[in-house]
């Protein structure tokens, strides 16, 4: 087991590449730490799968370095490299029981017979299939298969990481929520390094440690899922995680106060004169409506009750706020105003985050 | 919803009965009703019986040829289906070459059957074809129109030269519509390159290797152009295969009976050996599972 460190690592699917756009996965610098249980998130194409297949050496970057560790894997093959992986859609040994799909790993780099039967029953175990394991692989249903694909890819303990490429795809909702929470006993268990590639919000914030947004071959923010939540680095982030996802509202931003369609609003630190495309951005649980208290004006258009809490639609000079208020606070259609708090107002230039100033006496 | 009853539907399906009945039923019964009859001549039939089964069952000359046909048979499937496995996986999956291999794989098929023999003939000539004269200068003792092994391997040469590509082709088939995830968990496994083919490729090929398998066993048992422009039939008996004695029989000695009782036992040895082969192969592929 090793630390993982893409170094400047890029790669294009085209020979030549000549612009950025060539590119499927834009230059980065990335370490894993070992031992840590990682989400990989982002929509589809974003480079996601392109960056698990550079880890697992299915496919050699057209630019930078892999290190293990201390050592070079970059032009490794996948099997030298002691990497597990687990793809979308399941992969059987069609004419193998469930027994001989689970050892097939182990029986290839020529494990001990006691040992194979051992571990290949402890695993089945764990996903379950105890029961079915001298049964041909061939005619179970997809999920069972799925099972068997995550077994096998578990089943050595060995291995450098085990990477994960959206594998509960095909299987039922309570049966993922079940598998999820099993690949994280497992993963404190064992303590391997596992890399989990999902497009679900949820899915990666239940079970990583770490979460690495990515956006159009990006690395655009690597965090706690609280830091992603309280911080988005990107207005990606901010927009992809939260449901509804960050307000984002172009403004001129001078000094400690920001300019949205005329109106000001008070911001938490100090910035420098900013160029370029420059928004603020803010979570809807933190913003607070009122009527005819301080803040913007605005117009209620639609109010949905989600259970826990309402999501409240409003119309902010032909722009939409989202605003979500929380159990026990009453809403009415003709509230007309919002106080968006100011410590929690992120200001972006070019999508990304600007550290601003803290002013004198807030800071400790 | 109740079923509207329509008899003239009756009338769009009399196009193919017809047309079944002209190209396969009455000729059939027609080879049926020689089977039973004798004739001297003159268009006087009289009954038979079961006579001319017997004399085709007991024919000495007939059972070699059986035999002959059997062998033929194995040893083309022995050589052909490996061997267009062995191609297909060699072939290319993608690039600019995919359409050069299949153009290339393609183009024995597309030829005439008898012009395989034609140009297979004149190719094995030892005064004047390519290969013949080659091995007689070589050294070799090469003759096709003397030597019944020399017959036999130039008639197999050929055949795997026309028929290969069909298996290769459908292998083919087979492989490229192998998901990639199946060959990336394989290297994850640290699958060995025999292992891949074992678990992984045969497994997925066995749908269209179990078709290929069955065209070329029908065909090779058929098979006639061929040897016939080759060899025809010789040396002595060595190449003569049963639709080569069965065309003797019936324009060569015009004995219809024999002939006809000939093709309804040749039919149904076609028919049985092809359903036995069905048979294991889809329960073979049933014992692992569906």
């Amino acid at each position: 087991m090793a630390r993982i460190h893409l170094s400047n690592l890029a790669h294009s699917y085209s020979a030549n590449p000549t612009s950025e756009a060539d590119y499927a996965l834009k230059r980065l610098d990335l370490v894993w730490d070992d031992g840590s249980a990682y989400a990989l998130l982002g929509p589809s194409g974003c480079g996601k799968t392109t960056l698990l297949n550079i880890i697992s050496g299915l496919i050699t970057p057209s630019e930078g370095k892999i290190l293990f560790g201390e050592e070079d894997v970059t032009h490794l093959p996948t099997a030298a490299r002691n990497i597990a992986q687990v793809f979308q859609f399941p992969v059987v040994y069609d004419t193998m029981t469930v027994r001989e799909n689970l050892a097939f790993p182990l029986v290839n780099r020529g494990a001990d017979r006691d040992y194979v039967r051992r571990r290949v029953e402890q695993i089945a175990d764990m996903i379950g299939m105890s029961d079915v394991l001298d049964r041909p692989a061939k005619r179970l249903t997809a999920d069972a298969k799925q099972k068997i694909s995550l077994g096998r890819g578990m089943v050595r303990e060995d291995v450098n990481a085990i990477l994960f490429d959206e594998p509960l795809t095909v299987i039922d909702p309570h049966m993922k929520w079940e598998l999820r929470t099993q690949l994280k006993a497992l993963h404190r268990e064992f303590g391997h390094t596992m890399i989990y590639v999902t497009h679900d919000q949820t899915e990666a914030l239940t079970f990583a440690d770490k979460v690495v947004v990515m956006y159009d071959g990006q690395v655009v923010q690597t965090g706690t899922p609280a830091e992603l939540f309280e911080r988005p680095a990107h207005t990606f982030v901010g927009y992809f995680i939260g449901s509804p996802g960050m307000n984002v509202l172009p403004a001129r931003v001078e000094g400690t106060s920001a300019m949205v369609e005329g109106v000001e609003i008070p911001l938490g630190a100090a910035y420098p004169a900013l160029s370029g495309k420059v928004e603020i951005g803010i979570r809807p649980e933190f913003v607070t409506l009122s009527k005819d208290g301080p803040g913007l004006p605005v117009r209620v258009e639609r109010i949905e009750d989600v259970g826990r809490h309402r999501i409240v639609r409003l119309a902010f000079f032909g722009r939409e706020i989202n605003v979500v208020v929380p159990e026990g606070v009453s809403v009415s259609k003709d509230m007309n105003r919002v106080v968006l708090e100011p410590e929690r107002i992120g200001v972006y230039v070019e999508d990304r985050l600007v550290e601003g100033q803290m002013m004198q006496g807030r800071a400790a | 919803m109740d079923k509207t009853v329509n008899q003239k539907a009756w009338f769009l399906v009399l196009p193919v009965l017809v047309l079944v009945a002209f190209s396969a039923v009455i000729p059939l019964m027609t080879v049926v009703n020689y089977s039973f009859q004798d004739t001297f001549g003159n268009n006087v039939f009289f009954w038979a019986g079961f006579e001319w089964y017997e004399e085709v069952l007991a024919s000495e000359r007939i059972r070699d040829a059986l035999g002959r046909q059997i062998l033929f048979s194995a040893i083309i499937l022995a050589i052909e289906v490996p061997l267009g496995i062995l191609i297909a996986l060699c072939m290319p999956r993608k690039g600019v070459w995919v359409s050069v291999c299949l153009v290339l794989m393609a183009l024995p098929l597309l030829i005439p059957w008898n012009v395989v023999g034609t140009i297979w003939q004149v190719f094995a000539r030892v005064d004047i074809g390519l290969l013949g004269r080659t091995l007689s200068e070589l050294g070799i003792d090469y003759n096709y129109t003397q030597d019944a092994l020399d017959a036999w391997i130039t008639i197999i040469v050929m055949d795997v030269w026309h028929w290969t590509s069909l298996v290769a082709l459908l292998a083919y088939a087979g492989l490229v519509s192998i998901p990639s995830a199946y060959y990336q968990a394989a290297k994850i496994d640290q699958a060995s390159r025999w292992k891949v083919f074992r678990y992984i490729e045969l497994p997925k090929m066995q749908g269209v290797l179990l078709i290929a398998i069955l065209l070329r066993f029908m065909d090779s048992f058929m098979i006639y152009t061929e040897p016939f422009v080759l060899t025809g039939g010789g040396p002595g008996n060595a190449t003569t295969f049963l639709s080569i004695d069965l065309v003797k029989t019936a324009i060569g000695q015009f004995d219809l009976g024999p002939a006809a009782a000939f093709s309804l036992i040749y039919f149904l040895v076609i028919l049985l050996i092809s359903w036995v082969f069905y048979t294991v192969m889809v329960n073979l592929e049933k014992k692992e599972g569906v």
